[in-house]
């Protein structure tokens, strides 16, 4: 069984860039009501171009909850340019702002050109040129919108991220589970690890080039780092008792994970360069899913030491750790937001199991999804939306929230659980 | 149901257990380290009670009646559930651990991986060191019973491998379990 396991798997890590991909679609499930009108006019020029970029862009804005964007449908006319934009025309309808764009063949691709509109103020607020690639048009509407929504709310977009996220199809010993990278649209998926055995908690690296995850592919759970691209891998832990909940350091250099080696699973800090071990916690409890602040000079983990799980921190400089959520009598797998102001983690309330978000100085904590059996939330980088696993019907799902929780989508996949999202760092620093 | 052969004392116990197997065997179980192909025909409990030499439990065919003879084979009921949030060994389970143990006891050479499960609700790590709680109560259990600690060997999946799909109580119950594995 060990023998063919591994043969199996070997296989398909070899046939892995061959592995179909396994796109998930996207539903908003809730809009919110103080979102800014805007307009993504269709780009002049874009019949025949094999992806609708403004469309594209469109849905990316509509997604981020900050926009409610204007149906394509409603719009009384369509310019190319801004020296055609009658700001009349689209104040009538309490537009707030309005993208207009051409697209013309290049050699290899097409050349993009952009204008953002004020409505209110009559004015163009950018305009930008845009040369993209033929097989690297998303990745320019991707592009662009980041650029829209910087413009618009001085906050940095998240469009041009990614995703991982766990997948496991089947039931009992016949599941299998994959290991997926797909665009934060949930397009563009890639299947870079296959295994019939679970696959759980991948984490970025800060450089977004890797990713830690636990692997059971040898029947019990080990730590890996997996380079993104390449697929190449290597076993980072295999102690006896728990592998788990690996998570970088900001700087890259190190990893913090949960091992039970020494009896209650702890939490360690690992060198990865040298694999030297730093043990930080010491009680007789659960000690797991640890999380490092911005600075990384604090770690918050779960800890059962006071019954049930709460959310605890250590401090890696003084070494006290003090207890973080009093609210209700399970909080779990905290995660910071990117200001390190806000702690995002599962709580449960009457409800069930949900994401909630405590403000770290006043201890206030609000509940944010509407789901009842929430997991594993995963913080976008510019702290805007978290995404997270939970369940529609019998099928694990996932599902994203706005961190103020007025807007909400999903994004379900074909068949099968999709599970443990991770939310990876800006990529285009 | 074949609970005919089974000796009076242990039928309810067994009962419950086997009933609970039937509705959640179709090779989710896992069990079995020996029969690992078996369990992937998704066998009902009447195929998988015919599987490989190793017994498994739902047979029904090997006797809880004689002992001796009980200790020199493994016993069938390899699985023992638990309470919600909970890690303490069911009075009902008891007399099942007790009976691996003496299997234990009596074949020093045989070793069981004790594998730790919880239901899907609450965090995936945090879940992963319920059950691996689980798993270490049974084992604890097993060495005060004079089981030796080298012949045991404890993994947990927590949520990851559920007997059950399903967000029912009733599956919940089938998925918070410690499967001995030889």
């Amino acid at each position: 069984m060990h023998t063919i396991t591994k043969l199996w798997l070997f296989c398909l890590l070899l046939a892995m860039s061959t592995v179909a991909s396994a796109n998930l679609t996207i539903e908003i499930t809730r809009g919110s009501d103080q979102a800014l009108p805007i307009g993504v006019v269709p780009f002049e020029g874009s019949e025949g171009m094999p992806e609708d970029v403004s469309q594209i862009i469109h849905d990316n804005l509509d997604r981020s909850g900050f926009f409610d964007p204007l149906d394509r449908d409603s719009m009384p006319e369509q310019p190319g340019e801004a020296d055609d934009v009658q700001y009349s025309t689209w104040r009538s309808l309490d537009l707030r702002y309005l993208v207009v764009g051409k697209a013309e063949r290049t050699d290899n691709g097409y050349r993009l050109q952009y204008d953002l509109m004020d409505i209110s103020g009559q004015r163009r607020l950018m305009s930008e040129t845009v040369n993209a690639d033929e097989d690297d048009l998303r990745g320019a509407a991707h592009y662009i919108s980041d650029q829209i929504f910087e413009e618009i709310t001085d906050i940095r977009g998240a469009f041009s991220t990614r995703i991982a996220y766990v997948t496991a199809q089947g039931v009992g010993d016949d599941t299998d589970y994959g290991l997926y990278v797909a665009d934060a649209d949930g397009r563009d998926s890639q299947q870079i690890l296959t295994s019939d055995e679970p696959i759980l908690s991948p984490a970025w690296s800060p450089d977004g080039g890797k990713l830690a995850y636990v692997s059971f592919e040898n029947e019990r759970p080990e730590i890996y780092i997996q380079e993104v691209n390449s697929g190449n891998r290597a076993r980072i832990t295999s102690f006896e008792g728990i592998n788990g909940a690996p998570v970088w350091s900001p700087n890259g250099r190190r990893l913090a994970m949960s091992l039970s080696k020494d009896g209650q699973p702890e939490i360690y800090i690992m060198e990865i360069a040298d694999r030297s071990l730093t043990r930080v916690t010491d009680s007789n409890s659960i000690d797991t899913e640890p999380a490092w602040s911005p600075d990384g000079n604090q770690l918050v983990f779960t800890s059962d030491r006071s019954g049930g799980p709460q959310i605890y921190q250590h401090s890696l400089g003084s070494g006290e750790t003090e207890r973080m959520t009093f609210t209700g009598n399970y909080n779990a797998r905290a995660r910071f937001s990117p200001d390190g102001e806000n702690l995002f983690l599962i709580h449960r309330s009457d409800r069930g199991f949900q994401v909630a978000r405590q403000e770290i100085d006043s201890g206030r904590l609000v509940t944010l999804s509407d789901s009842t059996q929430d997991e594993s939330p995963s913080v976008a980088p510019n702290g805007t939306m978290v995404i997270f696993a939970t369940q529609q019907g019998n099928n694990g799902v996932l599902s994203a929230v706005s961190a103020d929780g007025r807007s909400s989508f999903r994004l379900p996949a074909a068949q099968g659980d999709v599970r443990d999202p991770a939310w990876s760092p800006f990529l285009n620093e | 149901m074949q609970l005919k052969p089974l000796a009076r004392s242990l039928a309810v116990v067994l009962s419950i257990v086997v009933i609970a197997g039937c509705s959640s065997t179709g090779g989710t179980q896992d069990g079995d380290s020996s029969g690992s192909q078996d369990g992937r025909d998704g066998s009902s409990s009447s195929s998988t009670s015919g599987a490989g030499s190793s017994g498994q439990y739902g047979s029904g065919s090997s006797s809880a009646d004689g002992s001796q003879q009980a200790d020199s084979r493994i016993p069938d009921v390899k699985t023992i559930y638990f309470d919600y949030d909970r890690d303490t060994i069911k009075g009902e389970y008891e007399s099942v651990v007790m009976a691996h143990a003496r299997y234990l006891r009596s074949n020093p050479d045989a070793d069981v991986v004790l594998h730790g499960h919880t239901d899907e609700r609450g965090t995936r790590e945090y879940n992963m060191a319920l059950g691996e709680r689980r798993a270490n109560a049974v084992e604890r259990f097993l060495n005060i019973q004079g089981v030796s600690s080298s012949q045991m060997s404890v993994v947990s999946y927590g949520e990851e491998r559920p007997a059950e799909r399903g967000d029912s109580d009733d599956a919940y119950s089938q998925n918070r379990r410690v499967v001995f594995n030889y």
